[in-house]
């Protein structure tokens, strides 16, 4: 008896379309990086707060950048002018001027270099241990992870300032000692939050795949881990360069900053310890006051918008 | 009278692109005792639904049409005695599974307070009746005093369940109940539910994607496509033999084991369902039916008599005016 | 039960991390430290010493004995104990402790006062603004936040002098008291009027934080199901936000608030600088200036010690509210 098939034989498989031409895995990466980063973009760009922030944050950048050429120019404060001294904003000192007749526009414009400077460098720092510690922590677990978890809190506990005037006093003051005091007091709050990204990224199939091809533990994170959390950090970064530049006029207006690169918080400083305030003379105090808060509520715009587009739980918000 | 009867619903979010109209005009009702399940994809507005009844829907959201609970028009009711026919109307079982449970409330007490809300016992009292309420979903009274993360998902489901219950509804709308249990606890609670509405004779809508789970429990069955019901009849009869496109591919999704039509082949459907602001004009199912004529792109199918006790909404059926359709 | 294990848990946690930080104390301090203190005490104190006398002194402060384990036992004890030896040049040869008790009560009654009305300010601004999204009054509280998150403590402490101080004169522009003593009801006016500008910058400064936690927080929380669930109860709306939204809302922002205190306590130092007030941070800044060691030794410890407690205090309270934190 003759019994018939059940079902058809498997139909033979489709031929594979042709690859519109030959692209290098890199450039492909490359291309798919880009479409990524313009996709942000045009979203970033919608963003009414962080379009803001970012106009403030050039302008600031353009300030700083002047300030370099600046060095030797009519704007230069090293060069003492006869100006007016203690004189109230007018025409031809839009700030004002300082106890030595210096225009404050001038002050503000080198201050805002070395603010800038400090601030971002300190977060690198910042972001630069937090990220390691944690991606070292959630990605290792079990014990490793224990022990740093258990350092991260200690230094998240830390009162920071008491912590930096202990450390100013013992180093010293200089520009690149407080960069380096800052970076090592503020990284604790990243390090928790990349921890947390990275245990919920490491539960994914793809990772355990790699592994199993033989990966090492570095490529894995490298390779699969860290562009997942690119974007979070990426924000964090924003915001921990506010807090930094936060936290050096704090150390500054103590006295510590570096008194041969006179951040914005140095000015406010010296205006202080010289009356500024007794004097009424307030467009001294408050021109840096004004670029200090500016700065760091447009890092703090941005961020917040980053913060926005990159974490699909607020946008539904 | 029936206990839920709803004319021409339309339910239209309003988004930053603009309205979202995730219900295009349903019609269906409930008598009492009857379980009426409602199945489609995710986004198909079944869920919609659910929350159009009691009116749980944020504020801009444009609700249009008729919706009858024990003769009331919920539509039209002022905010007060809206909120005393929820519950005792009508009550909503969530799928329960992450936080459809107040995490830092003893579980007694979020039952209880249905019932106190509703003016219907002292505080005293409502507790003994939720310790009740538990022990008729099949757990121990004594665990009024537990909070939710103390409890496994299948015995949240029952909670939810046991409160839904509470004041004494004469309709519960299951909203995907089972779909966040594994197979062993969602039998279970397919059990539960079936016996507590034929003891209690409730009034049930039952919505789920899982039209396997639908065929067990309901007495009729109401296929939603798109924001509009496409079939509905006898829950036997639309499963087992379709008439509109969409169910048939619905229900050959579930292959049966020994079924030998599925042994290589899984049977799906290919393409997405579409977006509600960009609806096909027709049938809005024509850009995926494999029984597509011209008709379908330009005429829009209303339930027509499909015979056996069935109603689709397709131009193939029987009872369809003739354009040109090919009997199956 | 599960809360003495909790808090035991947690005194040990805290144990431990006390140990960490005074090991990196005993590292700057001693370890790493420039300078003799020694020396530097003979040098500020103007008299004149004998070798022998300086080396009496050196035994006494314990910095004749090898750093291993010595040293480092004795200034684990002695820190914990509040033992920090005597200023070097702020005050030469007066117990470090005897100094900053005296000016502790200042600061504590600026810092406690401030804390709790930013605390309370802040939350409840941020639940009227979450609850009311976009409403003029959250655009408005939004846009300050981010504005008074911005400005450095010290920044707004100056403005608000140079503004009602200055301009005009309703406030003294520093101190704690007027030179005239006051008895009775009128000294407590007296110190009032001084506190006021200091407080009021402090409370400022840490409310923006506290109203954008809890604000964001208890938009998370109104997404939820058990929210929706609520309202499905038929339960009214203020209810729903109280009993429901807020205690899940609080939980996040109290381990803010809790990880804000090491920020606080450096707002203290700066702010007690720009109004002069004669508390803990002044004391602390004048050591700073004069690199008297043990006085920041004393600094360092207390700080780190208050904020261990602050912690411990919002653990207690978070364990409270969640009773999921309580069974471990």
């Amino acid at each position: 008896m003759k019994t018939e098939p059940i079902l058809a034989p498997p139909e033979a498989p489709a031929p594979a379309p042709e690859l519109p031409k030959k692209l290098s895995r890199k450039q492909l990466k490359h291309a798919r990086q880009r479409r990524a980063f313009l996709r942000f973009w045009s979203q970033f760009r919608q963003n009414k707060m962080g379009m803001a922030g970012l106009i403030i944050l050039l302008f600031f950048i353009g300030m700083a950048i002047f300030s370099i050429f600046a060095a030797k120019s009519r704007l230069d404060p090293t060069i003492t002018t006869d100006g007016p001294r203690l004189a109230g904003p007018s025409l031809k000192y839009p700030l004002g001027t300082d106890q030595q007749g210096i225009s404050v526009l001038s002050l503000v414009i080198e201050g805002s270099r070395i603010s800038l400077f400090v601030g971002l460098t300190a977060a690198l720092i910042s972001m630069f241990l937090g990220t390691t510690i944690g991606l070292w922590a959630g990605y290792k677990g079990a014990f490793t992870d224990g022990f740093l978890m258990r350092l991260t809190d200690a230094f998240l506990v830390l009162p920071w300032l008491a912590f930096a005037i202990v450390m100013a006093a013992v180093f010293g003051q200089s520009m690149w000692i407080i960069i380096i005091i800052i970076g090592v007091t503020s990284w604790a709050g990243t390090a928790r939050l990349v921890r947390a990204q990275v245990l919920s990224v490491k539960e994914r199939n793809y990772i355990e795949r790699s592994r199993a091809l033989g990966a090492s533990d570095f490529q894995v994170v490298v390779r699969h881990v860290m562009p997942n959390l690119m974007p979070i950090i990426f924000a964090n970064t924003i915001l921990t360069i506010a807090i930094a530049i936060l936290s050096e006029s704090a150390l500054a207006f103590l006295g510590l900053g570096d008194p041969l690169a006179k951040s914005w918080g140095t000015i406010i400083e010296l205006a202080f310890h010289a009356g500024a305030l007794s004097l009424h003379a307030w467009w001294w105090l408050m021109a840096p006051s004004m670029g200090i808060v500016l700065v760091v509520l447009a890092f703090t715009m941005i961020g917040f918008a980053m913060d926005e587009i990159v974490n699909p739980r607020i946008r539904e918000r | 009278m029936s206990v839920l009867s709803v004319e021409d619903l339309r339910v239209t979010y309003s988004t930053k692109g603009g309205g979202v109209p995730a219900v295009r005009g349903v019609n269906f009702a409930i008598e009492k005792g009857e379980v009426l399940g409602l199945a489609g994809e995710s986004g198909c507005g079944k869920s919609t639904i659910a929350g159009a009844i009691l009116r749980l829907h944020a504020g801009q959201t444009k609700i249009e049409g008729s919706i009858m609970l024990d003769g009331q028009d919920v539509l039209a009711l002022s905010p007060g005695k809206l909120r005393a026919v929820r519950w005792t109307g009508a009550s909503i079982v969530f799928q329960g599974a992450l936080h459809a449970l107040n995490p830092v409330q003893k579980i007694g007490a979020q039952i209880a307070e249905a019932i106190v809300v509703h003016g219907m016992a002292t505080e005293k009292e409502a507790m003994v009746r939720a310790g009740a309420l538990l022990e008729q979903v099949g757990l121990p009274p004594r665990r009024i005093d537990d909070y939710p993360h103390e409890l496994s998902g299948g015995q949240k489901q029952r909670v939810m369940i046991a409160m839904a219950l509470a004041c004494s509804p004469s309709l519960i709308i299951a909203d995907e109940p089972t779909t966040a249990l594994d197979v062993m606890v969602q039998a279970q609670v397919l059990q539960l539910l079936r016996s507590l509405q034929h003891d209690l004779g409730l009034a049930m809508l039952f919505i789920t994607h899982d039209l396997s789970v639908l065929v067990e429990v309901s007495d009729r069955l109401a296929i939603m496509y798109a924001g509009k019901i496409v079939e509905e009849g006898n829950a036997d009869r639309v499963f087992h033999s379709p008439q509109h496109p969409y169910t048939k591919a619905l229900a050959d999704a579930f292959p049966s084991i020994g079924d030998q039509r599925f042994r290589h082949k899984p049977a799906g459907l290919g393409g997405d369902p579409p977006d509600p602001q960009h609806i096909p004009s027709g049938c809005p199912f024509h850009p995926r039916c494999a029984r597509k004529i011209d008709a379908c792109e330009s005429v829009v199918p209303e339930l027509w008599d499909a015979g056996a006790e069935r109603r689709a909404a397709c131009v193939h059926v029987s009872g369809a005016p003739s354009l040109g359709a090919v009997p199956a | 039960m599960g809360t003495a294990r909790y808090l035991a848990n947690k005194l040990l946690q805290l144990f431990f991390t006390l140990l960490f930080v005074l090991t990196i104390a005993f590292f700057l301090f001693r370890v790493w430290m420039p300078g003799d203190p020694v020396t530097t005490f003979a040098r500020s104190s103007g008299a004149k010493f004998t070798e022998e006398q300086l080396q009496q002194i050196r035994h006494d402060w314990g910095l004749d004995v090898p750093l291993f384990p010595d040293q480092y036992v004795a200034f684990m004890t002695d820190n914990m104990t509040f033992n920090f030896g005597v200023s070097t040049v702020v005050d030469p040869g007066t117990n470090v402790s005897t100094m900053y008790w005296h000016k502790m009560g200042k600061s504590f009654l600026l810092i406690l006062t401030s804390t709790i009305a930013s605390i309370i300010i802040g939350v409840i601004l941020g639940i009227k603004s979450g609850w009311k999204r976009r409403s003029a009054l959250d655009n408005t509280s939004m846009g300050s936040s981010m504005l008074l998150y911005a400005m450095p403590e010290f920044v707004l402490g100056m403005i608000l002098l140079l503004l009602f101080s200055n301009a005009v004169h309703l406030f003294p522009s520093g101190g704690y008291e007027s030179a005239v003593g006051h008895h009775g009801f009128d000294r407590v006016v007296d110190i009032g009027r001084h506190m006021a500008l200091p407080w009021l910058t402090l409370t400022l400064a840490y409310m923006g934080e506290f109203y954008l936690v809890m604000r964001s927080s208890l938009l998370d929380v109104l997404g939820e199901e058990f929210i929706a669930l609520s309202r499905a109860k038929g339960v009214r709306e203020k209810y729903v936000l109280r009993h429901h939204a807020v205690p899940n809302a609080l939980l996040p922002t109290i381990t803010l608030v809790a990880l804000s205190f090491g920020f606080i306590l450096g707002g203290v130092i700066t702010v007690e600088l720009v109004f002069s007030y004669p508390g803990v941070g002044k004391l602390s800044v004048d050591a700073l200036f004069a690199h008297d060691f043990p006085m920041l030794q004393a600094t360092f410890v207390i700080s780190v010690i208050a904020v261990l407690v602050a912690n411990l205090i919002a653990d207690l309270s978070y364990a409270y509210l969640d009773p999921r934190v309580r069974r471990a």
